[in-house]
């Protein structure tokens, strides 16, 4: 299956572990990937909250640019995928903003129509590639670990843009993944709420605390680990756990996991392959469960 | 049909002995202790939760306290968690929550309880107060007739006028979780309706206090109010129209308007986000203390090998991205 493949920024700059485990599980999932290599940054909300046509503008370029290679196109980004599902959200129901849009792409030579699909890799996972496939690829079963999933905010919510309303299920689609590599999902309040990062300059602490006690709860709920399908989830909980910790003054060491190193594990690539071995919290402990070293 | 009905019930003889006792995880570690008690009840299909609390007081155990009034989504008292989640009992059906034909009832865990499922609204009230909900009227004021505004005006504020007071979004603000001190999605909600209110001569002065720290720039854009007010307030995109304004009357002193400029620019310079630059620039290049407090955290990703690429070039063909820029308008226009 050929998916036009939008990265994101922080996949191609302080999460390349996510990019290089996305770029090993593809041809084992069948997954031809596309790279948009010519697409603008989604803008992240950031700048729709200033200028929401800005924003509209430029993810109409980058979905007109999927369709133009005739496929749909795929995140491995909650952030990318809550901004793209809303853009296109807006442009499939407001033709005036279409018109206004396109108008503004012109010399671009793209026209955005909306014939393609936005996924993130979670989606495509269970709704395009199908669970059973998947399962089937497992080699190696992650039995005994611990994971609790890290949702976050942008894959769940606004719902009407992510398609929630009609696929409720989307909302348990990681705990599918999790069970499916032979793993135990770890249930906890706050595997849907926000780790903080979106205000980590506008109020450290504050921020900090929100990744800090989401993580005292999954392990105090006992996960090994948690799995999230956001590299921003992943930049406050590993990135910043270590100072996460002292805000919340007690230490935390829980390793975080993207969806497809997770999926990596279970496919038989070694944690260094999937860069493991370059996080911030120490992976160690959690691997040796699954008699794996980094 | 029969449902089971948990609830969580706080009041000073909690730990009794009568129900299972728990407290809850972070960041509610410190909230009181609930003893959970079960209710089997017998209601039809399409009764609501409300409907099985009273019928718990009525029939079963009248010492249990729960606070309502319309059952109808108009007075905004029964606001709880039900199964964790932050809803109005008088509108939320058994059925579309139950597990197995069971639900979980309790005062919301980030609010102080006055007993059983009544929490305190103290709070909720101060933060209102706090935002000065009410018009300070443009000179002169109208002699002999009402003051006249046109309909567009008023339509924008038809989300926010739609409020109850109910405080559900206040209880799951995952920034409130955490800092009791943030004002929160109702009162900012409310405050935007002043703001944008034709009629009020202190626009300018109410952007610069909501602009303070603990205002609307400790939204943490979760979109967790707007998911759960029952009203369609959306008190997030109040917010955010508030910090918009906010930018446009001038009061870019805070690190949410140079987070928002230096990503622009980075995005308008390259295509792509610069990681590298927009931290420090978000903190303000002479804000020694914020850039030092992110040291350790970029020390760590260094040496974990996780620091963007020094150099940060441009996506082929940026003029095209440029280009949109150009005719948009870049941050601040529209
Ligand atoms: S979007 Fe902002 S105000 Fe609303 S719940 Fe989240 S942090 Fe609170
Ligand atoms: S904004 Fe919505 S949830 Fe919040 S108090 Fe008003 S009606 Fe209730």
């Amino acid at each position: 299956m050929k998916v036009a493949f939008w990265p994101g920024c922080v996949s191609k700059g302080a999460c390349p572990e996510l990019y290089v485990a996305m770029q090993k599980i593809a041809p084992v999932l069948g997954l031809e990937l596309m790279e948009l290599y010519e697409a603008p940054c989604t803008g992240a909300g950031v700048l729709s909250e200033q200028n929401p046509e800005l924003a509209y503008s430029l993810n109409a370029l980058t979905l007109a640019m999927a369709e133009q290679m005739g496929a749909d196109l795929m995140t491995i980004c909650s952030t990318c995928q809550g901004v793209l599902s809303g853009a296109q959200y807006h442009l499939t129901r407001d033709e005036a903003l279409r018109e206004r849009v396109n108008r503004t792409l012109a010399d671009s030579g793209f026209q955005y129509r909306g014939t393609a699909r936005v996924k993130h890799l979670l989606w495509l996972l269970v709704e395009d590639v199908g669970l059973d496939r998947v399962a089937g690829l497992v080699k190696r079963r992650l039995s005994g670990l611990r994971v609790a999933p890290f949702y976050g905010c942008y894959i769940l919510r606004p719902e009407e843009h992510l398609g929630l309303r009609e696929k409720p299920e989307r909302a348990t689609y990681l705990e599918k993944i999790i069970e499916l590599v032979g793993a135990t999902p770890v249930e906890y309040h706050g595997k849907s709420k926000c780790c903080g990062f979106p205000m980590l300059t506008f109020n450290r602490e504050v921020s900090l605390k929100m990744a800090g006690k989401h993580l005292l709860e999954a392990k105090s709920k006992g996960a090994d680990v948690l799995v999230t399908p956001c590299p921003l989830c992943h930049l406050n909980l590993d990135g910043q756990q270590p100072d996460a910790a002292r805000v919340v003054k007690e230490p935390i060491g829980t390793p975080i996991f993207h969806l497809p190193q997770l999926l990596g594990l279970a496919f038989g690539f070694e944690p260094a392959e999937l860069r493991l071995n370059h996080h911030v919290v120490n992976t160690r402990l959690a691997l040796e469960k699954v008699e794996l070293k980094v | 049909m029969k449902w089971t009905i948990e609830v969580g019930r706080y009041d000073r003889t909690a730990g009794d002995g009568r129900g299972e006792v728990r407290s809850y995880p972070p960041p509610y570690e410190n909230a009181p202790q609930r003893r959970y008690q079960t209710f089997e009840v017998d209601l039809p299909d399409h009764a609501m939760v409300l409907d099985a609390l009273i019928a718990i007081r009525e029939y079963q155990d009248e010492s249990l306290v729960v606070r309502c009034a319309c059952r109808s989504a108009i007075c905004g008292s029964c606001g709880m968690w039900i199964n964790g989640a932050a809803r109005l009992a008088c509108i939320t059906k058994l059925r579309e929550v139950a597990r197995d034909g069971k639900v979980t009832v309790e005062a919301p865990p980030s609010m102080p309880v006055v007993r059983d499922l009544v929490w305190d609204m103290t709070p909720f009230w101060q933060k209102n107060r706090a935002v000065l909900p009410w018009l300070e009227n443009k000179e002169p004021v109208p002699q002999g007739e009402e003051y006249r505004v046109p309909n567009a005006a008023m339509e924008n504020l038809i989300q926010e006028v739609s409020c109850i007071s109910c405080g559900v979004c206040v209880m799951d603000c995952e920034s409130f979780a955490v800092n009791p001190d943030f004002l929160g999605p109702a009162a900012l909600a409310k405050a935007y309706r002043y703001v944008a209110d034709p009629r009020d001569a202190k626009t300018h002065e109410r952007l610069g206090r909501y602009s303070q720290p603990n205002g609307v720039w400790d939204c943490t854009h979760c979109y967790e109010c707007v998911a759960k007010c029952p009203k369609g307030v959306a008190p997030m995109e109040q917010i955010l129209k508030i910090r918009k304004l906010a930018v446009e009357a001038g009061y870019r002193n805070n690190s949410g308007t140079r987070h928002a400029v230096a990503f622009a620019e980075s995005v308008a310079h390259s295509g792509r986000l610069n990681e590298l630059t927009l931290m420090p620039k978000s903190f303000g290049l002479f804000n020694i203390r914020a850039q030092l407090q992110s040291l350790p955290a970029a020390f760590n990703m260094l040496r974990a090998g996780k620091l963007p690429p020094l150099l940060h070039p441009k996506v082929p063909h940026v003029e095209r991205i440029k280009a949109i820029f150009k005719k948009v308008g870049g941050m601040f226009s529209s």
